[in-house]
C-alpha cells in the first residue's frame, strides 16, 4: 500500500461526491422556481439509493468475477462488500474499500445526471424505481465493460479477466466517456421519448430562474472532475499531474469557444453560455484526459463545445423535451470525446498512443468508434425498456395539473422561496 | 385633492426621487411593477434560445398632492423621467374624494 496514493484518492473520492450536489445546483438554476426542489432532489437521491445498491451488489457486479466474455461482474461475489475490509486487500497501492467507494461516486453521478432530461414532470416515486434499475441493469454492466482492467500476476498472464472494451477491443476512456457520459447522455433522450414534453414545451418560454446557483453548480463540477479525473489515475503521479493538466486545458478552451459561438450567433456572452461551455470541455476531455497533449486537449474542448451550442437547439427541430440538454451536452461532448482520442491521440501523453493526426493510422479511431457506439446502443435499448415498462405500469409523469401548479409543491409539499412580503408566510401550524 | 400615479423606467428612479423631494412633496410611495406600453417586450436569450418576455420591470410612484401642486408635480415627474426614448413611462392623475392621516385623525387637504 502507497500512503500517498491512498490520501489523493481518499480526496478524490470527496470531490467526485461534491459533484452530485454541484449538479443538482446546476440543474435546479436551470427550472422554474416551481420546479427546482425536486430537480435538485432527483440528483440527490441518487446520493441515497445508490450507496446502498452499490454497497449491496453494485461493486460486485462492476468490479467482480467476471462471469464470461467481459459482459458482467458477479453480482454474489462481494455482497455487502464485507470481503474486502483487510488491510491486505488492496487494489493496485490502494485499500479495496477506498477504490470501491471511489466508484461509486461515479454510479451515484451518471444516473444523476440523466436526471435533467425530464425535469418538472416525472414521478418522484418512479424516478427512485427507474435509478435502482438503471444502474442495475446499464451502469453496473457498462462499467464492467469500460473500468474492469483485467487482473494480471507477476509474468502478465490474465488472472482476473475484466471488461470486454477495456481488455479485449482495447478503446481508451480514461474516466468515462463511454460509461458516463455517452451512457447517460443517450439514457436521457430514451427518457424524454417515453415522458414526453412538458406542457407548454417550445410555447412558452423555460427561463433559468437562477442563473447564480447555476453557475455555482458549475464551479463546483469543475472542481470535482479534478478528483474525477485525475483519480482515475488510482495513484498520485505523473498520470493524474498530465490529466489535470489536460483537464484544465480543455475545459478553459471550451468555455472560450461556447461563449464565441454565442457572442458571433447572438450577440451576447452569457453567463449561462460560460456555464455551459465548462461543462462541455469536461465531458470532453473525460475520456481523453490521459491520451492527449495539453494543445490536443485544447482542441477536443473546443470542438466539442462549439458543437454542444448548436446541439443544445436540435430539441426544438426534432421535438423532444430533453429539458436541460443532457444529450446536447453529455451524449454530444461524450461523443466527440471519446472517438476523438482517435484523432489526436499521441504517445507523449501517459496513454502512450498515436491516433490519426500523429501518425497512428486508423486502429485506435476504429477502436474508439466502436465502444462509443456499444455503450450507445445498449444503454439506447436498455433504457427505453426499463422507462416504458416504469411507465406503463406505475406511470411516470405526474398529472398535467400538478405540473402546471408546480412539481415542488404537488410531490414534495414545499415551496423553494420565501422571498417578499410579510404576508407570504402568515398561517398557522396545521396540527 | 389628486393622486398622480407614474410609471417610470427603473433607472429615472434616483432622478424622480430627487426631483420630487426638491419640488416638496410631503410623501410618495413606491412599487415595483412589470408591465409593456409601446415599446412592448424585450429578448432575452438562453442557450441560443431567443425568448421574448412581454412584461418588462417598470417603477410606480404614487404621490398625493393639493390641487394647486398638480402641474408642479407632474411637470417634475415627466421632466426628470424622460430620456427620450420609447419606454419612458406615463403620468397620469386621478381625483381622490378623501384623506385621513391614521396618527392624527385629520382629513382633507391637512392630512396630506
Amino acid at each position: 500500500m502507497d500512503t500517498g496514493d491512498t490520501a489523493w484518492m481518499l480526496i478524490s473520492t470527496a470531490m467526485v461526491l461534491l459533484m452530485t450536489p454541484g449538479l443538482a445546483m446546476f440543474y435546479g438554476g436551470m427550472v422554474r422556481a416551481k420546479g427546482v426542489l425536486n430537480m435538485m432532489m432527483m440528483s440527490f437521491i441518487s446520493m441515497g439509493l445508490v450507496s446502498v445498491v452499490w454497497v449491496l451488489y453494485g461493486y460486485s457486479m462492476t468490479f467482480g468475477k467476471d462471469l464470461g466474455s467481459g459482459l458482467l461482474g458477479s453480482p454474489t461475489e462481494s455482497i455487502g462488500l464485507t470481503d474486502i475490509l483487510g488491510s491486505d486487500s488492496l487494489f493496485g497501492t490502494i485499500p479495496t474499500s477506498v477504490f470501491a467507494v471511489f466508484q461509486m461516486m461515479f454510479a451515484i453521478i451518471t444516473v444523476a445526471l440523466i436526471s435533467g432530461a425530464i425535469a418538472d414532470r416525472a414521478r418522484f416515486g418512479a424516478w427512485i424505481l427507474f435509478v435502482v434499475i438503471w444502474v442495475s441493469l446499464v451502469y453496473f454492466p457498462v462499467a464492467h465493460w469500460v473500468f474492469d482492467f483485467d487482473g494480471k500476476d507477476g509474468d502478465g498472464n490474465v488472472i482476473d479477466p475484466g471488461g470486454w472494451i477495456a481488455n479485449d477491443l482495447g478503446a481508451i476512456d480514461f474516466a468515462g466517456g463511454t460509461a458516463v457520459h455517452i451512457n447517460a447522455g443517450i439514457a436521457a433522450l430514451a427518457l424524454a421519448f417515453v415522458l414526453g414534453k412538458r406542457v407548454g414545451f417550445g410555447r412558452e418560454p423555460f427561463k433559468p430562474h437562477n442563473l447564480t446557483l447555476v453557475m455555482l453548480g458549475a464551479a463546483l463540477l469543475w472542481f470535482g472532475w479534478f478528483g474525477f479525473n485525475s483519480g482515475s489515475a488510482v495513484a498520485a503521479n505523473a498520470t493524474a499531474g498530465v490529466v489535470m493538466l489536460n483537464t484544465v486545458a480543455a475545459t478553459g478552451a471550451a468555455m472560450l469557444a461556447w461563449l464565441l459561438v454565442e457572442r458571433i450567433r447572438n450577440g451576447h456572452a452569457t453567463s449561462l453560455g460560460a456555464a455551459s461551455g465548462i461543462i462541455a470541455g469536461l465531458v470532453a476531455i473525460t475520456p481523453a484526459c490521459s491520451a492527449v497533449d495539453p494543445l490536443g486537449a485544447m482542441a477536443i474542448g473546443a470542438i466539442a463545445s462549439a458543437a454542444c451550442a448548436y446541439a443544445v437547439s436540435l430539441k426544438y427541430r426534432l421535438g423532444y423535451d430533453d429539458s436541460l440538454d443532457v444529450v446536447g451536452l453529455h451524449l454530444v461532448a461524450g461523443l466527440i470525446g471519446s472517438i476523438f482520442i482517435g484523432f489526436f491521440a499521441t504517445s507523449s501523453a501517459p496513454a502512450g498512443v498515436d491516433g490519426l493526426l500523429y501518425g497512428g493510422g486508423s486502429e485506435q479511431l476504429i477502436k474508439q468508434v466502436i465502444a462509443s457506439f456499444a455503450v450507445l446502443g445498449y444503454s439506447f435499448i436498455a433504457t427505453w425498456l426499463i422507462a416504458t415498462v416504469i411507465d406503463r405500469t406505475m406511470g411516470f409523469r405526474i398529472t398535467q395539473e400538478a405540473e402546471i401548479t408546480g412539481i415542488d409543491l404537488a410531490v414534495h409539499a414545499e415551496s423553494s422561496y420565501e422571498i417578499g412580503s410579510q404576508g407570504a408566510t402568515r398561517g398557522g401550524y396545521a396540527s | 385633492m389628486k393622486l398622480i400615479t407614474a410609471i417610470i423606467k427603473p433607472a429615472k428612479m434616483e432622478d424622480v426621487k430627487t426631483a420630487l423631494t426638491e419640488y416638496g412633496v410631503a410623501g410618495m410611495t413606491v412599487s415595483e411593477a412589470s408591465g409593456f406600453g409601446r415599446q412592448r417586450g424585450h429578448t432575452e436569450v438562453y442557450r441560443g434560445t431567443e425568448y421574448t418576455v412581454d412584461l418588462v420591470p417598470k417603477i410606480r410612484i404614487e404621490v398625493l398632492v393639493d390641487e394647486k401642486d398638480v402641474d408642479g408635480v407632474v411637470a417634475a415627474i415627466s421632466k426628470s423621467a424622460a430620456t427620450g426614448s420609447v419606454g419612458d413611462g406615463k403620468v397620469w392623475v386621478t381625483p381622490v374624494d378623501h384623506v385621513v392621516r391614521v396618527r392624527t385623525g385629520e382629513t382633507g387637504a391637512s392630512a396630506i
